[in-house]
């Protein structure tokens, strides 16, 4: 059975395989430096659809699909689906998998929700509640800025220090069958907030959280950062890096040397304009579900600590002045079992 | 000259708004009524009319324009019709600015959709 070890985390017994993955992108990220490793790059913005959410809901269904086709285990084989995006209610989800009749757990951890739903899968297969879990996020540029920044009509000039939220899905089958890579344990986040309102800077609103999360990891697992090849936030972007690195120097960890985030790795942002980098629920899944899925795959990451990160706020608690709380949660992700 | 002379009145004034948005955190919804209301108050006092008279439409066109034209139209109304004037005047005085930006506006909105870029 899993274990609980310390305050956050929990060490998993059984073998919880990622099986495969999926990402689907829009066009702009298509064109970033990861654009040749996502599966699917949509040429138009609103995929055929006559609205950004109706986009978005045939990016989550179609992307999941693939998902699954690409595990080879059928979607009749699937217990559970867990996934979440940005908009109200979960809209982007819900009907995103409203077809596919199989129990559906819907999330909102903001941008941190895919890792949240591999945190959940995980644990839903080693209970043994499940033997095959479908878990994804997905957000869309513009849906996300007519909800939570201003509608695109308008026009506004962006800040440098806003981030541009990715558009596309990434999806993940868990699986209890023993196939390379791994989750291995996971921590989950607690809520920190230290304050920060100002909407257009996520990157220092969620910069504590991650490092949190990253610093129980270390401390539960007693261990040092270079136990991971790799440790991947969601989000952070620029900014947040640097100040998450600085915030566990504190601690006494240096993570300066193994550190990256999804959200700087996605985007070019000389090139593309994209200002402090990639955010949004899409950004940690699509890029964990082609790159670094890949590279842990084949080994040449043999383990990492997978970190989506997200900022709790609505439009509403920001119009009404109230800081951004922000959350994270970690995944180890390990190419063998029992490496240690 | 003329088109000189509201060029550079006309810019400074999209300058100031360009600092507002790069410098503070103003929204654009902010720094929109805050232009109006500028003008408004800087025409109530006689203020404006000087910078109207030197750089006409550099002066009129941008917002606080419009707020100079709503503190001129009460001001005009109230010494033709009394004291009425002060809920109808802004209105009268700027009614085909506004009618040109509804009209404008649904044109648009049924003409072009909002895109990514």
């Amino acid at each position: 059975m899993a274990k609980r070890i310390g305050k956050q985390s929990v060490k998993f017994d059984k073998s919880i395989s990622i099986k495969s993955t999926a990402a689907t992108v829009g066009p702009k990220e298509g064109e970033g430096p990861l654009g040749k490793y996502f599966d699917v790059v949509l040429e138009d913005i609103l995929a055929g659809e006559k609205s950004w959410e109706k986009a978005e809901s045939k990016i989550v269904s179609n992307n999941m699909k693939l998902a699954v086709e690409k595990s080879k285990i059928g979607m009749d084989k699937i217990d559970y689906i867990l996934a979440g995006d940005l908009l109200n209610q979960g809209s982007g989800s819900n009907y995103g998998v409203r077809d596919f009749n199989i129990p559906f757990f819907g999330l909102y951890g903001a941008c941190s929700t895919f890792g949240e739903s591999m945190c959940l899968g995980g644990i839903l297969i080693e209970s043994g509640a499940a033997e095959n879990v479908l878990v994804g996020a997905s957000s869309h540029f513009c849906a996300a800025e007519k909800q939570f920044r201003f509608p695109l009509d308008l026009g506004t000039q962006r800040p440098l220090t806003t981030t541009w939220t990715v558009t596309g899905d990434g999806a993940a089958v868990l699986s209890n069958e023993d196939n390379s890579p791994y989750i291995t344990a996971i921590t989950t986040g607690k809520m920190v907030d230290l304050g920060i309102t100002d909407a257009n800077n996520m990157g220092a609103a969620m910069a504590p959280a991650a490092a949190q999360a990253i610093c129980s990891n270390f401390k539960d697992f007693d261990i040092t950062p270079d136990y991971y090849d790799l440790i991947i936030t969601g989000d952070l972007g620029k900014v947040g890096m640097e100040l998450t690195t600085k915030l566990l120097k504190e601690e006494g960890y240096d993570i300066s040397k193994n550190f990256t985030d999804c959200g700087v790795e996605i985007f070019d942002p000389v090139s593309q304009d994209t200002h402090a980098g990639g955010s949004g629920c899409a950004c940690s899944a699509t890029v964990f579900s082609s790159y670094f899925y890949e590279k842990v795959k084949r080994g040449e990451l043999k383990r990492i600590l997978f970190v989506p990160t997200g900022a709790l706020m609505s439009s509403t608690s920001v119009q009404q002045g109230e800081s951004i709380p922000g959350i994270a949660h970690a995944a180890v992700i390990e190419n063998k079992r029992g490496n240690n | 000259m003329d088109y000189l002379k509201a060029f550079i009145v006309g810019g400074l004034i999209c300058v100031i708004g360009q600092i507002l948005i790069d410098k503070t955190k103003l929204t654009s919804a902010r720094i929109l009524v805050l232009f109006v209301v500028s003008g408004c108050i800087l025409g109530g006092l006689g203020l404006y009319e000087p910078l109207v008279r030197f750089a006409n439409a550099g002066a009129t066109v941008p917002l606080p324009g419009f707020g100079y034209a709503l503190a001129k139209g009460v001001m005009n109304e109230i010494d033709t019709s009394g004291i009425t004037g002060i809920l109808t005047g802004g209105l009268k005085a700027s009614a085909a600015g506004i009618t040109v930006a509804i009209v404008c506006g649904f044109l648009a909105s049924l003409i072009f959709n909002p895109k990514e870029k």
